[in-house]
């Protein structure tokens, strides 16, 4: 069998092109896969959308792509940090290139898009400004909010530990919304602590099973904020 | 300012707010002032906490030495699990907050309204707010208790008759925990159950911009 190991980091992202949609994995800091992160960035490409929870506290990561100006869309339910300090991102949201969605609205129509789904009613954000030109719904006396499924055309995660078909488990709280952008792109790009043989991982643990991701670049472990000072 | 004294600390106030916290409860604290509530649960109860973003069971700070660089709260302070707690991805931990498995939200507010209406996630002057995980966690919850200074810095009234603030949810906040009192929300109007000791009814009435039942109003016990 052919394992879906990257040997190299451009391996693994290189086929990111100009204009590609990212689903990037994290809360806060844990689970922020910044191995592939700074490989997109160095590949410098333009116009790219990115889709994750919050785009970053400080320098580095996904504030070093909109520093670069690789970023022509954001899509995020918490950027708050970044309107303060960053030229780049204000100049995005003025632009109107940010679109603020709530935490569980985003993660809910990424699994949609995952699961084949056309959307689905939520009642999270009713009569709210994020609700605005949606359609609404009632359904059994509630009102719902439809909302429409989101994919990318690759996702970037941080697993824990894979196996050479893929199979990934994750640690504590950087899980987040790791498996579920797994599901939701085209083609699934992890950055893993450690790979492991075959059969090394129970299969009733397996968080992400390997038919989700595509290929997996192996970092060992590193302290979060790796290019970061403070 | 002589009533300045007697307003609660952020410290009373989340000590006031823990007294009913009710065994077996799961909880989810929004960022900042709840975020105190663990500490003042009494001992002898079972509550657990949810963090949005995957942690069922949050326990207090780490030990020094202890700290785990993957394991945070929601409000990204170094935290660790309690024993029986548990890991989820994030759309699980939405199904927990949307699908009605939190039995009580403790969140801060900018305002709230006679209705019950919930404004936290952005001001009306700011151009770009962070919704986070808020509007999903107020629309799901079994129940909604706001805890929040009792007015602005500026002195204006943060309860309300009607919201002027952009809305995070509809008509979801049940309870009211401030540094002057404690207030129900009931489809018959606000009614004051206790305000802080030293200050009277009326006292709180002035600085509330709605109606308050004071038919039956105790004192906060501070002494917990």
């Amino acid at each position: 069998m052919k394992g879906k190991k990257s040997a190299t980091l451009e391996d693994a992202v290189g086929r990111i092109g100009d204009g590609a949609s990212l689903l990037i994995g994290g809360f806060s800091d844990p689970g922020v896969p910044e191995f592939l992160i700074d490989g997109v960035c160095d590949l410098k490409r333009r116009d790219l959308t990115i889709i994750t929870n919050n785009p970053g506290f400080r320098h580095g990561g996904i504030v070093r792509l909109i520093e670069e100006g690789c970023v022509a869309r954001l899509v995020c339910s918490f950027q708050w940090g970044l309107e303060k300090e960053l030229d780049g991102f204000r100049q995005l949201y003025d632009a109107g290139n940010v679109e603020i969605v709530p935490q569980g609205t985003l993660a809910e129509r990424m699994r949609a898009a995952g699961a084949g789904l056309g959307g689905f009613l939520t009642p999270t954000a009713v009569g709210t400004d994020l609700a605005e030109g949606k359609p609404t719904m009632t359904v059994d006396g509630r009102e719902y909010v439809l909302e429409k499924p989101l994919k990318g055309d690759f996702a970037l995660i941080k697993a824990f530990k894979t196996d050479p078909r893929g199979n990934l488990i994750y640690r504590k709280t950087a899980r987040n919304f790791n498996p579920v952008m797994a599901m939701a792109a085209d083609y699934t790009i992890a950055e893993v602590q450690e790979d492991v043989a075959m059969d090394a991982l129970d299969p009733e643990i397996i968080v992400t099973p390997g038919v989700f991701v595509d290929t997996y670049y192996v970092t060992g472990w590193y302290k979060i904020g790796k290019d970061r000072s403070g | 300012m002589s009533e300045q004294t007697n307003l609660l600390t952020r410290q009373q106030i989340a000590a006031r707010a823990a007294q009913d916290m009710e065994d077996g409860w799961l909880v989810n604290l929004g960022i900042g002032m709840p975020t105190m509530i663990p500490a003042f649960i009494p001992k002898d109860r079972d509550v657990m906490f949810h963090s949005e973003n995957g942690l069922i069971g949050m326990g207090p700070p780490p030990a020094e030495g202890e700290a785990d660089q993957d394991l945070i709260s929601a409000g990204k302070e170094l935290v660790t699990m309690i024993s029986g707690g548990s890991y989820v991805h994030h759309t699980d931990s939405f199904a927990i907050a949307r699908g009605g498995r939190l039995d009580c939200a403790v969140l801060g507010a900018f305002q709230v309204a006679v209705n019950g209406d919930l404004c936290n996630w952005r001001l009306p002057n700011q151009t770009s707010g962070s919704v986070g995980g808020a509007m999903d966690i107020a629309a799901g919850s079994k129940r909604v208790f706001a805890m929040m200074s009792h007015t602005a810095r500026d002195g204006a009234a943060k309860i309300v008759a009607e919201r002027t603030y952009p809305l995070t949810a509809m008509q979801v906040v049940t309870k009211i925990y401030t540094d002057m009192a404690v207030i129900s929300v009931t489809p018959d109007g606000l009614i004051l159950n206790e305000v802080a000791p030293g200050l009277t009814a009326d006292e709180v009435q002035a600085v509330t911009d709605a109606p308050l039942n004071m038919d039956d109003v105790g004192t906060i016990n501070v002494a917990a």
